[in-house]
């Protein structure tokens, strides 16, 4: 197999084992982008992974990781603006971090043409909600592809990327988590890699792109022509089964999930499956209602196409039955074939078989996300846990260190968004002189939306210890470089020191603590909780996945462990009930506690938390792999 | 469909076999679907994929489906559907078998346990070799239990699972070379030549 990044640049047609995130990248390439930016987040980030193996010189676009989504949609909207197709990719809750932006684009004239790349989370499976961005579509004004597969990924980026250069306008092409990382052979058209026009055709004249007064009015006006002219796609499908009864519409996975459904039914119903779900193109739409008794209208997450349906049945005057959301359930979750089968059972009992579910005997027992071995985020949770009081209120954020959420630190009791922990634990600290207040925040949020929270306890001389969990990656989404990094996503770049940023900012009380010496962690929490006004801790150790991840590149790595001398271990368990680390396992017939070699980095950080000392490390004998 | 091999045209539409692959956070479980998804497609079956990304990779309940097939059908696999479960952790084995595994399907999985939180800390009992394989019989599953003390490193336990999976034909359209050709799609070095090794020795 050839590499990934030379494949991608292949010039002939061909077709290859791809996720969805890769195939976009494809259709980057083939679309003449010119410019393409993004923050990390999951679902994503993968679709990076595949911009980083086309070495920078032969990559035919630019790409960065701006520090946020807002400013990620801005620098392709200013590349959009001055003639070069741009591309915009990040997670379904950045969007929200874009909105003040990404809401005015479609009211300007667009010259390259943008698409926005969301990738939605139905199930939540890496996100704080399953918020539906075809809201945030419909309230700008943006037209939103919807691609089941990685082989429509690919071609409904074509179509956007075609259709947003031709209109000169925003697009929207809305992925979910499991189009993005679904795999299977996807054919690609050749590459013609012709030179890209470069010429900067910026024009500011006649103020056409700025919303003030009156212009703001012509400027809706342009972007409700080029929405309405934006429904003739040839993307839709219609599938025949000859049942004039019984109908569905749907698009994305969920109409995936429906032909798995349907596989062994003999009563099939008619699909039309949307390719552009907004806006709805009412011609097609009322084709199919007219010749269906019935049509269930098949979509996760909220009732969007529902209303939308309805809305043209009515202005019909059409006697079909319309189904869709009938309980609170139909709007959470994704619609796995499993869901799809019961949702049709209890449409239409009897148009699909559902087969027993198996039942457990002995319960599994919940295996919830933990820090990794080694992570300093947890010798930091088991060293501030010992700062906190009983009363004492903790603020989570995003990032690794949100799992210190879980047993056994149980450290952060509210968690809403990116850099939101700052500000509210400075709400939280008003009118309460009992209870101490501490937020947390990991150093890639600290640059994408932390800082203005940071501002505002100054300027507002706000009560609060902010504890900032550094470990010199943003980890989470898969150890990408932030401004803190000293290299941005294609080269070394001067890094921006959050301590010289809080200095500069005027923040007198700091103390940076590598976690790995707990003791030292804990006086500064203490101190920090003890001094009135807003005081800072940085609470610093690398993140040892991708220090150990490295190493094991490198070849240098060498495999340590630590064992339990159990003459010495006195049974305390504070390794495994507090501290916490996963490479200590409990055996009940021997009454032991066991390092697992399988899974301990050597990295030690448990020793010192031994009452007994009986945890020592040593180098194993292991073969690098 | 694009993508679709034509060696399957006459396949009326549907799954033919549906493989769930699972363990923790960290065991190497994308390497091994990865390497499954792509032997599968040098041998012309037509095969979708789908892996976890994101935040459970940090310790949490990993998995991958790998379905093959033809016509459109979705990524992933019904509860109760799957054909084979690969498993690469005792725990997750037994969470696989009796959520995803069919009445009389196969399971395959290296015996180690990375045990759950709430077991580390003795409030729930650990799933044992017995409890699961008791379960097996129950619903009549052919189980194989792996467990290699000659691997050079704990990392490989993974291709010690694809070594079983080739020796008992587990998968019937899987030969070593086109797991062989797989692996050197995504290995290079000394871990591609460790992991030939495995699959290779007799």
């Amino acid at each position: 197999m050839k590499k990934l990044g030379d494949m991608l640049l292949e010039r002939l047609p061909f077709s290859e084992l791809v996720m969805g995130n890769t195939g976009v990248v494809r259709g980057m390439v083939e679309a003449g982008i010119r410019v393409v930016t993004s923050y990390p987040g999951s679902p994503t980030p993968e679709i990076a992974a595949a911009i980083a193996d086309i070495p920078v010189e032969k990559r035919p676009f630019y790409f960065e990781f701006s520090v946020n989504e807002k400013v990620a949609v801005e620098v392709a909207f200013g590349a959009a603006m001055n003639g070069r197709p741009s591309v915009v990719f990040f997670k379904s809750v950045g969007l929200n971090v874009a909105a003040d932006t990404f809401v005015q684009l479609n009211h300007m004239q667009i010259p390259g043409g943008m698409v926005v790349i969301i990738g939605d989370d139905p199930g939540a499976h890496s996100s704080q909600n399953e918020q539906d961005n075809r809201h945030l579509a419909r309230l700008s004004y943006t037209p939103v592809l919807e691609p089941a597969s990685p082989s429509e990924a690919y071609s409904f980026f074509l179509e956007a990327a075609s259709l947003a250069r031709k209109q000169q306008m925003a697009v929207m092409l809305r992925l979910t988590t499991h189009v993005c990382h679904a795999k299977e052979r996807v054919s690609f058209a050749g590459w013609k890699a012709e030179t890209p026009d470069d010429s900067p055709v910026f024009s500011g004249e006649s103020g056409a792109n700025i919303p003030i007064g009156a212009n703001v009015a012509l400027m809706k006006k342009r972007a409700l022509e080029r929405l309405s002219s934006a429904k003739n796609t040839s993307l839709h499908r219609v599938l025949s089964h000859k049942n004039s009864e019984r109908g569905v519409i749907t698009a994305g996975l969920p109409f995936l999930s429906l032909m798995d459904a349907l596989q062994n039914s003999e009563e099939k119903p008619d699909i039309l499956k949307l390719g552009m779900v907004y806006p709805i193109n009412e011609g097609i739409v009322a084709d199919f209602l007219a010749s269906h008794r019935e049509v269930l209208v098949l979509e996760e997450l909220d009732d969007f196409l529902e209303q939308a349906i309805k809305s043209i049945s009515c202005t019909l005057g059409a006697d079909t039955t319309i189904l869709g959301k009938s309980s609170l359930d139909d709007w959470i979750g994704e619609y796995t074939p499993a869901r799809v089968k019961e949702k049709l059972n209890r449409v239409w009992p009897g148009v699909v078989q559902i087969s027993r579910l198996p039942y457990e005997t002995i319960q599994t027992p919940a295996r919830f996300p933990q820090m990794c071995p080694g992570c300093g985020h947890r010798s930091a949770f088991y060293a501030i846990g010992k700062a906190l009081g009983e009363n004492d209120i903790s603020v989570a954020d995003i990032g690794c260190h949100t799992l210190g959420f879980f047993p056994p630190y149980e450290i952060g009791q509210v968690l809403m968004s990116m850099g939101a922990s700052t500000g509210i634990g400075q709400g939280l600290s008003l009118f309460n002189s009992e209870r101490r207040v501490v937020a947390f925040l990991g150093d890639s949020t600290f640059f994408h939306a932390g800082i203005p929270g940071v501002i505002n306890a100054l300027f507002n001389k706000h009560n609060l210890t902010l504890i900032v969990m550094e470990n010199g990656t943003t980890a989470m989404t898969g150890h990408q470089n932030h401004p803190g990094t000293g290299r941005n996503f294609s080269e070394a770049a001067d890094r921006i020191p959050i301590r010289n940023v809080l200095q500069g900012l005027g923040v007198k009380d700091i103390t940076e603590v590598d976690t790995y010496s707990q003791a030292d962690l804990t006086a500064a929490v203490v101190k920090a909780l003890d001094s009135p006004g807003f005081s800072v801790v940085i609470a610093k150790h690398p993140c040892m996945l991708k220090f150990t991840r490295e190493q094991r590149r490198k070849q240098s790595f060498k495999a340590k462990h630590v064992e339990v001398d159990q003459e010495i271990c006195s049974l305390a368990r504070v390794c495994i009930d507090r501290f916490g680390c996963p490479s200590f396992n409990w055996n009940p017939e021997t009454r032991e506690v066991v390092a697992n070699p399988d899974i301990c980095i050597g990295d030690a950080s448990c020793i010192q938390t031994c009452p007994a000392a009986a945890i020592s490390s040593f180098t194993s004998k292991e073969v690098s792999r | 469909m694009p993508g679709c091999s034509d060696k399957l045209l006459h396949f009326k539409g549907g799954v033919s076999m549906n493989i769930y692959i699972t363990g923790v956070g960290g065991q190497g479980i994308g390497l091994l679907s990865e390497a499954l998804l792509r032997a599968l497609d040098r041998a012309g079956l037509a095969v979708k994929g789908v892996d976890t990304h994101g935040l459970a990779q940090r310790g949490g309940v990993v998995v991958s489906q790998i379905r093959t097939g033809s016509g459109e059908f979705s990524p992933l696999i019904q509860p109760g559907m799957a054909d084979l479960v690969v498993a690469l952790e005792r725990h997750e084995a037994y969470r696989a078998l009796n959520g995803f595994l069919r009445k009389e399907g196969t399971l395959v999985y290296y015996d180690t346990v990375q045990q759950p939180f709430n077991v580390r800390n003795g409030s729930v009992p650990e799933i044992t070799v017995e409890t699961l394989h008791n379960e097996c019989r129950r619903r009549g599953v052919t189980v194989f239990r792996v467990y290699r003390d000659d691997l050079p490193n704990p990392r490989m336990q993974n291709t010690a699972l694809l070594k079983v999976i080739l020796d008992q034909s587990l998968i019937s359209e899987l030969t070593s070379r086109h797991l062989e050709e797989a692996m050197e799609d995504l290995l290079t070095g000394e871990a591609l030549k460790a992991n030939l090794k495995i699959l290779s020795t007799t």
